[in-house]
């Protein structure tokens, strides 16, 4: 073999001193490769869909029949934004986790061994994760006019933005998850004993008022509870309910006896999202 | 333990001229009660091809891993590229390649968007990153293939790929732990040519591990590993001399006048089980001569020159085979595809 180190001065690169647009960059990159894998894998977006849409028409029509028409709102109706915000959780949930499949096949050493912080892949993990997870909650709005749920613009904008919030704050936790998780048999264990148990016990699927004491607790202890009242709380403003309705399908979370509003909701998943987002980078900041 | 020759002498273990592209004093690393690592002394020259070779176990990984800032030394110092690996590790990601021993890519990516995610990782600038990634995929020749899923690419694609990538961002030193690991032969040694062509055209240094002696023979030098200590390192030829000289194994119709005709011709000859063995400077150029010198029909002539193999039983006392339940494939060595 011969040398030839003069034949090629080429795409010569000199790196210099880290840079806030250089992270930024990062940022974008990763978020990037989380759309390109969501577009990538059809099946995921299918099955992500038919899950909340099995809910949504089976448990819809199922308790209908038994909860009734009241100011011709049915059970259907309620549960629909319950149904959105689920296809919203468990795809942010999925994309976070997919973490545990990049430490599997090695790509996440790839990443923590850049010479990037660990803010940036965080970030852009995240912020991959919502967009994929708040365009699934979208995809879900076509079914609407099939429940009956009347859309405007800006209903429809308002609720973009709460899925966003949503899936946010589920990204960051799923990370945070998936950073504690070293072998791919756990996710599993970790959807069907915390993801599950989470969605069901958030008000998403029946109203929060008149339960039993403990399971009272457990679900203002649920800060999912947070995400999908004001969600279902904008979604039902924006349509022609009666009192009566209003009455029998209540979307306000109660503690001790207050009301909480909206902006307190928001204020706690807010918390939750930054809590998590630390926990998260801490997670993934342990070294050998 | 035996004495070892190349360890008597310093001049080859740190090299004090020249620019230093790895410089390790006294590294220790411990799991708990167990050395993985001890007391390693060694410095690597910019542009040179240094390889660890070692047994499984025997600390390979884990000098890479604190070379590479993945794992924080016990004890001891290392410079990569001029930065301290523990006060600067941020310094030294930025002018390191990586090839880890488990595969890294994102399989579900092109190897196109695996390259541009890393690029964008480390920092290149963006009107640079195009070119960039043109240059590495033809270095390893997979310009053809860039737009296709990395699920798709043969496991020995997929490694050089890898060695692409480590490339991308014009390190100073690219660290390949195993490189070749499970490929068959034609393609490591096509991954070899991608490595010396590397080296030749980008001017980077190489510190890579193998187990494989074969492999080993490429590396300007070799460091033997085992048990976490570094117990030779030398040159691949001085490592060989250092066990013995060549040899020349002749069997002819008449062993008693051929060994008269040889010692009065000044060859150093002894009777072996079957025949005569002549201790020669290089085998190669000996046998005519020595065949010619004996005066007799030469039945048989088989010339042999210590390998690797040799050199690592001589230092550890065992084979290196012996370490695995697999039976390696060695490949013709490959004398002829190296560098002279
Ligand atoms: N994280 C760890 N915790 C505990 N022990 C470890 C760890 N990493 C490595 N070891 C131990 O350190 C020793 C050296 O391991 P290392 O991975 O460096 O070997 P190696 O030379 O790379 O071997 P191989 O050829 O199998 O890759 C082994 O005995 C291994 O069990
Ligand atoms: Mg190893």
């Amino acid at each position: 073999m011969t040398t030839a180190a003069s034949a090629s001065p080429t795409a010569q690169v000199t790196v210099t001193d880290t840079r806030i647009s250089d992270e930024i960059r990062v940022v974008g990159m990763v978020w990037e490769r989380e759309l390109i894998r969501y577009v990538r894998t059809r099946t995921r977006i299918v099955s992500g869909l038919v899950q909340p849409v099995l809910f949504l028409f089976v448990l819809g029509y199922g308790m209908s029949g038994l909860v009734g028409t009241t100011g011709g709102f049915n059970f259907r109706e309620f549960v629909y934004p319950g149904v959105v915000a689920m296809s919203v959780v468990m795809t942010a949930m999925f994309s976070a986790m997919s973490i545990v499949w990049d430490r599997e096949f090695g790509f996440l050493r790839e990443m923590l061994v850049a010479p990037v912080s660990r803010t940036s892949l965080v970030l852009g993990k995240t912020a991959g994760g919502a967009t994929v997870a708040a365009a699934q909650g979208t995809i879900m709005l076509v079914l609407a006019p099939l429940v009956g749920i009347h859309l405007t613009p800006l209903l429809v904008a308002e609720v973009i933005s709460l899925e966003l919030l949503m899936a946010v704050a589920m990204t960051t936790f799923g990370v945070f998850v998936a950073s504690r998780i070293q072998k791919m048999e756990s996710f599993q264990v970790v959807m069907q004993m915390l993801l599950m148990p989470m969605l069901f016990l958030s008000g998403a699927l029946f109203p929060l008022n008149g339960l039993p004491g403990w399971l009272t607790v457990i679900t203002r202890l649920n800060p999912l509870t947070y995400a999908v009242a004001p969600l279902r709380q904008v979604v039902f403003s924006a349509q022609n309910m009666s009192a009566a309705a209003r009455a029998r399908f209540p979307t306000k979370v109660t503690l001790f006896g207050y009301t909480l509003p909206m902006g307190l909701e928001l204020a706690i998943v807010v918390v939750f999202a930054l809590v998590f987002f630390v926990l998260a980078f801490r997670g993934l900041s342990r070294t050998e | 333990m035996v004495t070892n020759i190349a360890m008597d002498r310093p001049d080859l273990r740190l090299r004090d001229t020249g620019p230093v592209a790895v410089d390790v004093r006294g590294l220790t690393k411990r799991y708990g009660a167990m050395a993985a690592v001890k007391d390693v002394h060694f410095s690597v020259g910019q542009g040179e091809v240094f390889a660890f070779l070692g047994p499984n176990g025997a600390g390979k990984s884990t000098t890479i891993k604190m070379l590479c800032t993945l794992a924080h030394p016990t004890s001891g110092q290392a410079t990569v590229a001029g930065f301290d690996v523990v006060s600067r590790a941020k310094a030294v990601r930025r002018h390191i390649g990586l090839v880890f021993q488990e595969q890294t890519l994102d399989d579900q990516l092109t190897a196109e968007e695996n390259l541009r995610f890393h690029a964008v990782l480390y920092g290149v600038p963006h009107a640079q990153i195009d070119p960039r990634i043109a240059r590495v995929l033809d270095l390893v020749a997979l310009t053809d293939r860039r737009k296709d899923l990395v699920s798709t690419y043969s496991g020995g694609m997929a490694r050089r790929l890898e060695i692409a990538r480590g490339m991308l961002h014009t390190p100073k030193v690219l660290f390949l732990d195993e490189p070749t690991v499970g490929l068959d032969p034609q393609t490591r040694a096509l991954m070899w040519e991608d490595v010396m062509r590397l080296r030749d055209e980008e001017g980077v240094t190489i510190f890579l591990t193998t187990h494989y002696m074969d492999e080993a023979e490429y590396a300007d030098r070799i460091a033997i590993i085992d048990y976490g200590s570094i117990i030779a390192l030398d040159t691949p030829d001085a490592l060989k001399a250092s066990v013995g000289a060549d040899t020349v194994d002749l069997e002819t119709a008449d062993d008693e006048t051929a060994l008269a005709a040889l010692k009065r011709d000044g060859y150093t000859v002894k009777r072996s089980e079957d025949g005569l063995t002549v201790f020669v400077a290089d085998e190669e150029a000996a046998v005519g001569p020595i065949v010619t010198a004996v005066g007799v029909p030469v039945r048989t002539v088989r010339a042999h020159r210590p390998t690797l193999d040799d050199v690592f039983l001589h230092f550890t006392g065992r084979e290196i085979r012996e370490q695995h339940g697999e039976a390696l494939p060695m490949f013709a060595r490959a004398h002829g595809a190296r560098r002279s």
